[in-house]
């Protein structure tokens, strides 16, 4: 690998490269899924490659293969710069990175059982148990649970010196019940829906879940939802619980605090930002019960890593303290501009996508109020766990989520079982209602694994440290 | 020197050596391999410059094995010996560590008729080419006094699908998408294109349409949310189709009895007529699926009424039929997928979409577009680039982007007007491509 990482970057400062870099990945994936009572699908992927992005005359230029050996070198690095000398034909401002960054180094993801060591046969007993216990439960038309387990070990080297080799293992899994009638579908999700729940860890990430303790109540949760009444519309008081609460952040913080966003370069595809620079160190985005923090140093993150694709330091920025918007995701090139230095969070969807801005572990601080007594302070409203639909707009201002499961909230205690449950709001006044967030011990970190981006399409593993969090005047309910 | 900008995909001959290799030294009762070759490049831009520039070349090679009843899949990236090796052996690792199931039957050899959807000239264009056009896209965009941001991509590839029972089919296919937002101080357009054959795209073209769209949608003014009649660009219809597809048109889906689609009743307008056709030379054809079955068209809803879903070799044999050839790479536990949509025009000129309605909207696309309710197929999302007021007939002025939670099948049902062209597009957030018409809808409830 480093001898291949050598000869492009030689190459490169040969063709005319002020600056290059590049990455060299050997990703191994596998993925299981049972279904019904039955192992529905296993898969075993292996993918590697390289990938060398290049700058000249002051603009990128990208090319990457497949084709992991020396001989591929000189017309992989050919192609990256012809590319950038065509982009700057047509490139406004030459790219300016900033000082070098030299790092240097190795990490691996700590972990206690690695998942490719686990026999298939002990994932697969795991998952049908959890199958049978939702099988139990009279009413459910499918079960499903599924797994998913990544080594990846990439290097990244620079013109500037930088040398890094990491070694990040991920490992998570889902159960899934759905009940149906001629008229509905309902369905309920554990630990997570729309994927899984993630970490970065070994296989007893997985064995803690405890899926199976969990599916006979999900189950029945999916079925009691298809007679349970519509929730109701209004204005009222709604708590989230800490995974919907990380989607939130996810969408209405994350995504707007990408400074390649507020500077348009996300404009055609995945939309621009609300949180323009004039409003840095000025926006009150929350209450005074909202701070927000990117932390690529969680542990088990799935935004936790040593250096990010270009080579910077992992590192802990406030997004948001005590409610006012203090600070951005940032790049090399884009921090530059508004005259600092990168906090480290780029990053590549594989050898063969250049990085870009992602989230990596953008958490709320816990608070002091726990779920119990956020609910008796409440004399009328909703509590909604298990994210459902999300939709948010270009500038992440105007939202809808919905959720799986909800509940009403009358005088201080837990009612009825509702459906449908949605709000819906804009960004800051929904985050300046925020009136509570739950403690240290009700606070859990959220593997997220299909956050999109970019073009060719990037899919990002982020995480999202949240615990319950109590919004007031939210407007809930608005489907037929 | 050579050209390293043409496409170098690897010729068909070794193609087939590899999968005939692969297939002689599998000890498994039945083997399948998948592969899948592309060389592509994009050329991104933002604020009337080229921000982003890349290209790879990459490839798949997934393998099947069913033995003694038990499947195993695994896949690898490399076409060489070694690879061949280990992604052959990990599948069949899989395999054996697995109870045995009834598998999924693999594709028997039968004709199938072979489509073109390959151009040299997409195959060989340059970075040059693709900086032409964004420059192109750019400079009318500046002189307008406005910042275009977009992407220019062309991609060249193949796919080779070969089994032990004497099925091996290949197809190579070339794609080229150019899209654009444009903005102005306070407002922006949208305008897309997708072709096989890179030289049908202009720049200028493209400028022109999301140009103009920009200029009007400048100062937009909020209204009341509510219900109000519609009309849908192609861009909008396209969206709602393929979530249509994710939601019901299916055999699984309906199978799992999660589909919208109750086959035999009315479920839309009778003007309405949909149909999935991978074999249509007017689409992005592809004359097999990822399981090596022919595609076959299929017509999902007629003049209004559900009289089809698409079938995978999975739920084809569950019902004791054959596929209809939209399958996806195995294992795919997510079932068939419509990927060549198409929707019947209309009698009415896409400029008279308007008349007749007294107040309304005019909608570009839309953004975001998520599920609430799949069997009644409640969507959510946001319009974008473009949402104008219709009043007496006419488009009078832009108006602030709204949030809509709507039924697919209800506002078809209101389906007044549906244009007498359609729109070819390959750049939405779903799989797969669409050829619609815009469409004028009666009914279309907007919350926020």
């Amino acid at each position: 690998m480093k001898d291949l990482a050598e000869a492009a970057l030689n190459a490169a400062q040969v063709k005319g490269a002020a600056y290059a870099d590049v990455r060299v990945s050997h990703r191994v994936q596998q993925n299981l899924v049972v279904k019904n009572g039955e192992l529905a699908a296993v898969q075993d992927d292996a993918n590697e490659g390289f990938g060398v992005r290049v700058l000249v005359d002051g603009a990128w230029g990208f090319a990457g293969s497949a084709r992991l050996e020396q001989a591929e070198v000189p017309e992989v690095v050919e192609r990256a710069v012809r590319i950038a000398r065509a982009s700057a034909r047509v490139h406004a401002e030459p790219v300016d990175l900033g000082d070098p960054v030299r790092s240097t180094g190795s990490y691996r993801t700590p972990l206690v059982r690695d998942p490719f060591q686990v026999p298939l046969s002990e994932k697969v007993e795991l998952l049908l148990r959890a199958d049978r216990a939702m099988g139990a439960v009279k009413g459910i038309t499918v079960r499903e649970g599924q797994m998913e387990f990544i080594r990846d070990r990439k290097l990244f080297a620079s013109t500037e010196g930088a040398l890094t080799e990491q070694e990040l293992v991920e490992s998570g899994a889902a159960i899934d019940a759905t009940a149906t009638t001629q008229d509905d579908v309902q369905n309920r999700s554990y630990p997570n829906s729309f994927g899984r729940q993630q970490g970065q860890a070994g296989f007893e990430y997985v064995e803690a879940m405890q899926l199976e303790r969990h599916a006979g109540r999900i189950a029945e949760e999916a079925v009691a939802l298809l007679s349970a009444p519509q929730c109701p519309s209004g204005t009222m008081t709604v708590i989230l619980d800490a995974s919907q609460v990380g989607l939130q952040i996810h969408e209405s913080c994350g995504h707007p605090t990408e400074l390649d966003r507020v500077f348009g370069m996300e404009a055609a595809y995945a939309g621009t930002s609300f949180m323009t620079t004039d409003k840095l160190q000025r926006l009150r985005y929350g209450s005074e019960h909202v701070s927000i923090i990117a932390d690529a140093l969680s542990p088990a993150g799935l935004g936790t890593f040593a250096w990010d694709d270009e080579g910077v330091p992992a590192q802990r920025t406030h997004l948001i303290k005590e409610g006012l918007f203090v600070g951005y995701l940032t790049s090399r090139e884009t921090a530059r501009r508004i005259g600092q230095a990168s906090n480290g969070t780029m990053r590549a969807d594989g050898w063969n996508r250049i990085p870009l801005i992602r989230m990596t572990n953008v958490n709320l601080e816990p608070g002091q109020t726990p779920l119990e007594q956020m609910v008796a302070e409440v004399k009328d409203g909703v509590y909604m766990e298990t994210n459902r639909s999300w939709s948010i707009d270009d500038k992440r201002l105007n939202f809808q989520f919905g959720t799986q499961l909800a509940y009403e909230i009358k005088d201080g205690k837990r009612g009825r079982m509702l459906k449908n449950a949605t709000y819906a709001g804009i960004t800051p006044e929904f985050w300046n209602s925020c009136d509570a967030v739950g403690p240290q011990s009700e606070w859990k970190l959220w593997g997220l694994v299909n956050c999109g981006k970019g073009q060719p399409p990037q899919l990002a593993h982020v995480a999202h440290g949240a615990a319950p969090a109590r919004f007031r005047n939210v407007r809930v309910g608005i489907m037929k | 020197m050579k050209d390293v900008e043409t496409a170098r995909l690897i010729e068909t001959a070794r193609i087939k050596r590899f999968c005939d290799d692969l297939l002689e030294r599998s000890s498994a009762d039945e083997t399948e391999v998948l592969l899948n070759e592309t060389d592509s490049a994009l050329t991104r831009f933002a604020n009337n410059g080229i921000h982003q520039n890349v290209a790879e070349r990459n490839l798949g090679v997934r393998v099947r094995v069913v033995k003694d009843g038990r499947t195993g899949v695994a896949s690898v990236n490399q076409m060489n010996e070694a690879a061949l090796a280990d992604v052959l052996e990990r599948a069949l690792t899989i395999a054996a560590l697995q109870p045995p199931s009834e598998p999924v039957p693999m594709a028997r050899p039968s004709p199938h008729r072979p489509v073109n959807a390959w151009s040299d000239s997409t195959a060989a264009a340059s970075p040059e080419e693709r900086a032409d056009f964004v420059q192109a896209v750019c400079r009318k965009a500046a002189g307008a006094g406005l910042k275009a941001f977009g992407a220019v991509s062309t991609q060249a590839g193949q796919i080779a699908i070969a089994n032990s029972f004497g099925v091996f089919r290949h197809h190579r296919a070339t794609q080229a998408v150019a899209s654009s937002v444009v903005m102005g101080e306070a407002g922006s357009g949208y305008a897309d294109r997708a072709a096989i054959d890179v030289s049908e795209l202009r720049g200028d073209d493209l400028a022109e349409e999301v140009i103009d769209k920009a200029r009007r949608n400048q100062n937009a003014a909020p209204i009341e949310p509510g219900t109000y009649e519609v009309v849908l660009e192609e861009y909008a219809v396209g969206e709602m189709l393929e979530f249509m597809s994710y939601l019901g048109f299916s055999a699984l889906a309906v199978q799992e009895q999660r589909s919208f689609m109750r086959l035999g009743e009315k479920l839309t307008a009778e003007n309405v007529t949909i149909w999935d056709d991978g074999l249509d030379p007017t689409g992005m054809p592809a004359p097999f699926d990822f399981e090596g079955v022919p595609k076959q068209r299929v017509d999902l809803i007629t003049r209004g009424v559900a009289t089809g879903v698409v079938y995978d070799q999975a739920t084809a044999h569950k019902e004791g039929r054959p596929s209809t050839g939209h399958g996806l790479p195995a294992p795919n536990p997510d079932g068939p997928f419509a990927l060549n949509m198409f929707m019947a025009p209309g009698r009415v000129p896409r400029s008279e979409l308007t008349s007749g309605i007294k107040r309304g909207i005019w909608i570009t696309r839309f953004w975001y577009v998520r599920v609430v309710h799949p069997k009644a197929s409640i969507i959510t999302g946001m319009t974008r680039d473009g949402t104008f007021l219709i009043e007496d007939g006419r488009i009078t002025r832009p108006i602030k982007d709204m949030r809509f939670t709507q039924s697919m099948l209800e506002a078809l049902s209101g389906a007044e007007a549906i244009a007498d062209s359609t729109k070819l597009q390959a750049s939405g957030e779903a799989f797969g491509v669409t050829r619609v018409p815009a469409l004028r809808v009666r009914a279309f409830t907007f919350s926020s």
